[in-house]
């Protein structure tokens, strides 16, 4: 049999029942219900507030933790889940990776009992998001840098600062916050309406416009003992939860660029110009070859890694991998397949430019492209150019 | 507390191209990509509202190949809480009788049912005589091509829908059977947690020897036998309404032409 141009190396055939399922089911309700939609969402640069709760209902919101309501599937599994959310758009893969990979992981690894139960089950079931504080205005990739400071005062913490860029700021029912303090950086679960705590929505985005960006104001957020994370002192903390993100990220632009790839298929086939199809003409034969080899090495690499992961033998600096070289793959596929679709390539109608533009927000977000070069050089060469 | 099964079938997509096999004109299932039928997926949600309501037990039977296993998965996945699974080469080429004596059998090794939910047709054959065969076989009151369904203490009521009769109301003390139409419901996604516990649900696999049926079934016994096959015709051009002020009145004539208003 001729392999299939939707999944030329048959990737999916590796998969299990339980993966299988996974992606029948998330694929069949993003083509439903998120599809149909997204565009406007997009446009408006909102999304309805009912979407966490069926995002929560299905089981994405930390599916592959375990206990405290989450579903507790393989890595694959959440891979998978990430590739076909983003095929349809990264905004809503940025949604889950946020709650389930960043703010629920960072509770679930570094909370205390107390902290998990109070907060993981809503937050499984999306009736309470969080987001998670790590970039400031003046401190991007070198997070270290933050000037966001808790102090103690008595046996309360004391939070100044502000932190930008954040996904889901004014959604969140709870933020993860990461604040220096005497004993190095530490995180903080703060509650939405603490005195002295606001988040402010970010306007004006030309990417990622389908989920929501914002600033987050601490002034003299005072704090219990309880609310810092009893786990984790050192970068090591908020690094550790975004190695999950990235981790989802790496799967989900596999998602991306198989749609632009699927677009550019499908019109090239369908438009005419000088007497025969678009796909019909040398140039885009080789566009097309190009994509398709993008699309399913971008695949093959995220299961592999998803493999290492439920083996748990994967390595950050092999995440970095995966993020790097998938984002860049997902980005030249976009672009590509925005130039077969000429004019109509520009448009919301078509996806591709749509996944153009939220792939440059997915290249700088997560360590931005040039940083994962480093951690690979570093990697590689066992010297250290950044750090 | 209610006891339910129901009767699920795995079919080929209808969005794949669907045939039947050059040799014995039996379906071609390695043609096509399988799917629990769409029907099923609505008999599945009934019953787990029905149970959701009421409380009980939600068990699928299904007759077909190894393969449907996937189908089974994804009704456990969806919340039915076992199966039993007819798996027997000896069933290939089954017709409409002997796949509803099959059924009896294997329904007959489930406790205690109070209802049998199938969908009114499957999407591959759409003989859809199985629900009123089973019902006969069993001696159960049939409740076919409902749209709407409610069971309170002892009895089941539906609303009945036909192209033909329009909408009949029925009412019969259970044990009963219904079939369910396209419009009973929305099925629900099967959510992660469900597709977890879905591995850990039992499933009986039976044969047609466990059931007491061996020697009596497949194509050689079939009552009905496919002779010949032929692909559907390519379309015809459609017909064209110009609007000379009275375009509605055209097309709402034509419609009624075809039985569709
Ligand atoms: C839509 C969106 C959503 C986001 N969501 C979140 C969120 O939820 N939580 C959160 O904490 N953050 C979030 N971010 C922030 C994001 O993680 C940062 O933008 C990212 O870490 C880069 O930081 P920066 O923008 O300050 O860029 P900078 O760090 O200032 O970098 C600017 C450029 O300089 C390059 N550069 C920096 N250092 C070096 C070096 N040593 N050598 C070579 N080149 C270098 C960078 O690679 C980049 O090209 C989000 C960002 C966006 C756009």
């Amino acid at each position: 049999m001729a392999p299939d141009p939707h999944d030329f190396l048959a990737v999916d055939a590796q998969l299990s029942a339980e993966e299988r399922d996974v992606r029948d089911t998330v694929r069949k309700f993003a083509n439903e219900e998120l599809a149909p939609n997204v565009a406007d969402w997009y446009e408006s640069g909102d999304l309805p507030t009912e979407l966490a709760k069926r995002f929560g209902e299905l089981g994405l919101f930390g599916m592959h933790l375990s206990g405290y309501g989450c579903a507790g599937t393989s890595a694959v599994s959440y891979g998978i889940a990430c590739r076909e959310l983003e095929a349809i758009d990264s905004g809503l893969r940025s949604f889950v990776s946020v709650q389930g990979s960043l703010a629920m992981y960072a509770i679930h690894r570094w909370g205390s009992e107390e902290q998990r139960t109070e907060w993981l089950p809503k937050m499984a079931a999306g009736e309470a998001i969080g987001c998670f504080g790590l970039t400031e205005p003046d401190s991007g990739s070198d997070p270290g840098s933050m000037r966001t400071r808790a102090r103690k005062d008595g046996s309360d913490w004391v939070l100044d600062g502000t932190k930008m860029w954040i996904t889901n700021g004014t959604l969140a029912a709870v933020a993860v916050v990461w604040a220096q303090t005497e004993d190095g950086i530490r995180g903080f679960l703060v509650p939405a309406g603490t005195p002295g705590f606001s988040a402010r929505a970010i306007h004006s985005k030309l990417s990622l416009r389908a989920s929501v960006t914002a600033e987050l104001v601490l002034e003299g957020v005072r704090l219990p003992e309880s609310a810092v994370l009893p786990g984790a002192t050192g970068l090591r903390g908020p690094l550790s939860c975004l190695n999950e993100a990235r981790f989802g990220i790496l799967w989900g632009v596999a998602g991306a660029a198989r749609a632009c790839y699927a677009a550019a298929l499908d019109y090239s086939s369908t438009r005419e110009q000088f007497g025969r199809p678009l796909a019909g003409f040398q140039l885009t034969q080789r566009k097309i070859a190009d994509m398709l080899v993008a699309v399913n090495q971008a695949n093959l690499l995220a299961l592999h890694l998803g493999r290492l992961k439920d083996a748990e033998q994967l390595q950050p600096q092999q995440v970095s991998f995966g993020k790097m070289a998938n984002v860049s793959a997902a980005l030249e596929v976009a672009r590509t397949a925005r130039t077969v679709l000429g004019a109509n390539g520009i448009t919301l109608e078509y996806p591709v430019m749509r996944h153009a533009a939220n792939l440059e927000t997915v290249l700088t977000y997560e360590g931005t492209e040039e940083v994962h070069a480093l951690t690979l050089g570093a990697a590689a060469t066992g010297i250290s150019a950044f750090r | 507390m209610t006891n339910i099964v129901v009767l699920v079938k795995q079919v080929p997509d209808t969005y794949s191209e669907r045939k039947l096999a050059a040799g014995d004109n039996t379906l071609d299932r390695e043609a096509a990509d399988a799917v629990l039928d769409e029907i099923n997926e609505r008999a599945i949600e009934e019953a787990l509202v029905i149970k959701e309501a009421n409380e009980g037990e939600v068990t699928v039977v299904c007759v077909g190949p190894d393969r449907a296993n996937d189908a089974i998965r994804k009704a456990l996945s969806m919340g039915a809480d076992k199966a039993v699974h007819v798996s027997d080469e000896a069933l290939h080429g089954a017709d409409i009788l002997q796949t509803s004596k099959v059924l009896a059998k294997a329904v007959g090794t489930v406790e205690g049912v109070d209802l049998i939910i199938a969908g009114n047709e499957a999407s591959d054959g759409r003989g859809g005589a199985v629900p009123a065969v089973l019902a006969e076989l069993l001696g159960l009151p049939q409740l076919t091509h409902a749209r709407k369904v409610t069971v309170e203490g002892g009895t089941v009521k539906v609303e009945r829908e036909t192209a033909d009769e329009g909408i009949t109301h029925l009412e019969a003390s259970l044990p009963a059977l219904i079939s369910v139409n396209e419009k009973i419901n929305e099925p629900r996604y099967p959510s992660f947690k469900g597709i977890m516990a879905a591995k850990k649900k039992p499933v009986e696999k039976l044969t047609a020897a466990d059931l007491g049926l061996d020697g009596e079934v497949g194509l050689a016994n079939a009552a009905s036998t496919v002779l010949e096959s032929a692909p559907k015709p390519p379309r015809e051009a459609g017909q064209r309404v110009d609007d000379e002020g009275d375009g509605g009145v055209k097309v709402a004539e034509y419609l009624a032409s075809q039985k569709l208003i």
